[in-house]
């Protein structure tokens, strides 16, 4: 399980992040809301140890993130960047591989999940095209099966982190994929996602951390959170809360 | 790839001012590996190949080996396909160290006869890795190896490098210029096993170490933070690549002097051929390299022959138009 315990995190003077207290349970996916600039990226470095922090411990199982391995922590934590550099020509089968390298799990093994993983990203038809012809939405999903890969099958006790994995897809897309992580979740992953669409989190999530000025505004379902007081406290927009005709989840319509 | 390095090792043993044939030079090397093999007729060829053709060879081989993998390490460290291993002021360094060398001692009367070459590759190869060093430092930031920093450094770095160079140029007497320039041309030209074993012992180094790091290489293509969630220890393998490239293309300028585009277009070229996959990219860059330093070393001792072009020339005239081809492809 991972842990953070009063995080803190500083940058230049100003505080970037204060006291955020949270667990990542099994099976359950975390979002992340806030405007531009509430720590929200801020928080997932800090998770992976990307970021150093001023104050306050993340622990995996109990042991500080430090304290792993690169190659064990890489079997159990997975990150998603909201984008990635990569401008070689690699076939995307071999970027999806390349979420094995932390493993031994053999040649055929590797291959079979490289091949569900492409297949939950909704990216199978993409393998053998080239990454660098991809489009935006494209290579997000590649990137999206990269790191399923990594924590293939996916099971209790790894943390999946993902920072906007929706932002360049299409609105089809922006759903399969969410429903992927949420199936991913149920073999027992720990998710935390960062997402800006506030009825994409009331939908695929189970809890909700809302940021404000890298402090938590509110934690809790997304029944609790997304509510019209402290939406417009944070975002400042004034919202009418509905419910989902069929699913019942909250509906949430800008003013 | 495999047999055309053969090949290129096998032409550049047999042609020169004086050609072997074929059949003689490879009976020849055969002998020399010390296969009872028939010696009758081949004492001439035994000659040539053992004292000049086979250290020039393999000198040849060594720079060719070490220059394209290093370039492999800089184009993944920088993720930039269009680095080239002097971006971290290596080859700068090395110049400047041989200005040194070669300006100091006419201006002090005269290195010793026989210790000059050995001061000379001691000071390009020293210069080389201090510069180097100093980049490195510049790209050190609390605990972390900013690739960004370090490229502008090395550009900094080099353009003083190349003041310095200047400035030894300036001071230099027509016969010690004459030698300064020819050495920044590069060449082959008076390989001997002396000067031949350094280079052979880095070079082994480096293509025994950086194939290790393969996977490493992929996964830094990806982007740093991406490396460091797959598990590598991306700093650790950011100094390693340095120290690689820093080591084999230092010693590889120490013995032939500046020999361009090599570095650059060679895992460029590969990685058209095979793809990106450094698992692959790495043994192809080798032999590539290989073949194409000896070819390029072959045309310069070639076309003038017996005179001799330096090889520095070749390898640009070959190398700054292809360069120019792939940037109008726009694969680059």
């Amino acid at each position: 399980m991972l842990r953070a315990q009063d995080l803190s995190v500083r940058r230049g003077g100003a505080t970037v992040l204060e006291g955020v207290d949270l667990a990542l349970q099994p099976g359950e996916v975390l979002g992340v809301l806030g405007p531009n600039g509430a720590g929200k990226s801020t928080l997932l470095g800090a998770l992976c140890g990307e970021l150093e922090t001023d104050a306050g411990s993340v622990t995996l199982d109990e042991r500080a993130l430090g304290q792993w391995s690169g190659q064990e922590r890489a079997r159990r934590l997975a990150v998603l960047p909201q984008s990635s550099t990569l401008s070689f020509a690699f076939p995307v089968a071999e970027v999806v591989a390349m979420g094995r390298l932390p493993h031994d799990t053999g040649r055929v093994r590797d291959a079979e999940i490289v091949d569900a993983a492409l297949r939950a990203a909704d990216a199978e038809h993409l393998r053998g095209r080239s990454y660098l012809a991809l489009s935006g939405g494209e290579r997000q999903r590649v990137h999206l099966a990269r790191v399923l890969a990594q924590l293939w099958p996916g099971g209790e006790g790894q943390v999946l982190l993902l920072d906007e994995p929706t932002s360049a897809l299409d609105p089809l897309h922006q759903h399969t994929t969410l429903q992927a992580v949420r199936d991913f979740a149920s073999q027992g992953a720990a998710v935390l996602v960062i997402l800006h669409d506030l009825n994409l989190a009331a939908r695929y999530c189970d809890r909700i951390l809302l940021l404000q000025g890298g402090r938590p505004h509110a934690f809790g379902s997304p029944d609790e959170v997304l509510q019209a007081e402290p939406l417009r406290a944070v975002f400042g927009l004034d919202v009418l809360i509905q419910r989902h005709p069929e699913r019942g989840h909250p509906l949430i319509v800008a003013r | 790839m495999g047999v055309l390095l053969l090949l290129a090792f096998w032409l550049s043993l047999a042609l020169g001012p004086v050609s072997l044939p074929l059949g003689d030079t490879l009976l020849a090397a055969l002998r020399l590996m010390g296969l009872p093999i028939d010696g009758e007729g081949l004492q001439q060829a035994e000659l040539i190949l053992g004292q000049i053709r086979l250290p020039r060879s393999l000198l040849g081989l060594c720079v060719g080996i070490v220059l394209a993998l290093s370039g492999v390490a800089m184009q993944g460290l920088f993720r930039n396909p269009l680095a080239d291993p002097g971006l971290v002021g290596v080859a700068g360094g090395a110049a400047l160290g041989a200005a040194i060398a070669i300006v100091g001692g006419s201006m002090i009367g005269g290195l010793p006869p026989a210790l000059a070459p050995y001061l000379l590759s001691i000071c390009a190869f020293s210069g080389g890795l201090i510069v180097t060093a100093v980049v490195y430092r510049f790209g050190r930031r609390d605990g972390q190896t900013n690739v960004a920093t370090m490229l502008l450094a090395g550009v900094a770095l080099t353009a003083m490098s190349g003041a310095g160079v200047g400035l030894f140029t300036y001071l230099a007497d027509d016969a010690t210029l004459r030698s300064l320039t020819f050495w920044n041309l590069g060449s082959l030209n008076g390989a001997s096993y002396p000067r031949l074993w350094p280079l052979l012992l880095v070079t082994l180094g480096v293509a025994i170490w950086l194939p290790r790091r393969a996977s490493a290489l992929n996964a830094l293509l990806l982007g740093e933070s991406e490396a460091r969630h797959l598990g590598f220890n991306v700093e650790r393998i950011k100094l390693e690549l340095v120290l690689c490239t820093a080591l084999g293309v230092g010693a590889a300028v120490a013995a032939a002097g500046l020999i361009g585009f090599i570095g650059l277009v060679v895992p460029h070229l590969m990685r058209l051929l095979v793809g990106p996959d450094h698992r692959v990219l790495l043994p192809a860059s080798l032999l590539a390299g290989a073949s194409l330093l000896l070819l390029a070393d072959l045309v310069a001792r070639l076309v003038l022959a017996p005179a001799e072009l330096p090889i520095g020339i070749v390898t640009a005239l070959i190398g700054a138009p292809f360069f120019l081809y792939l940037l109008v492809r726009g694969r680059a």
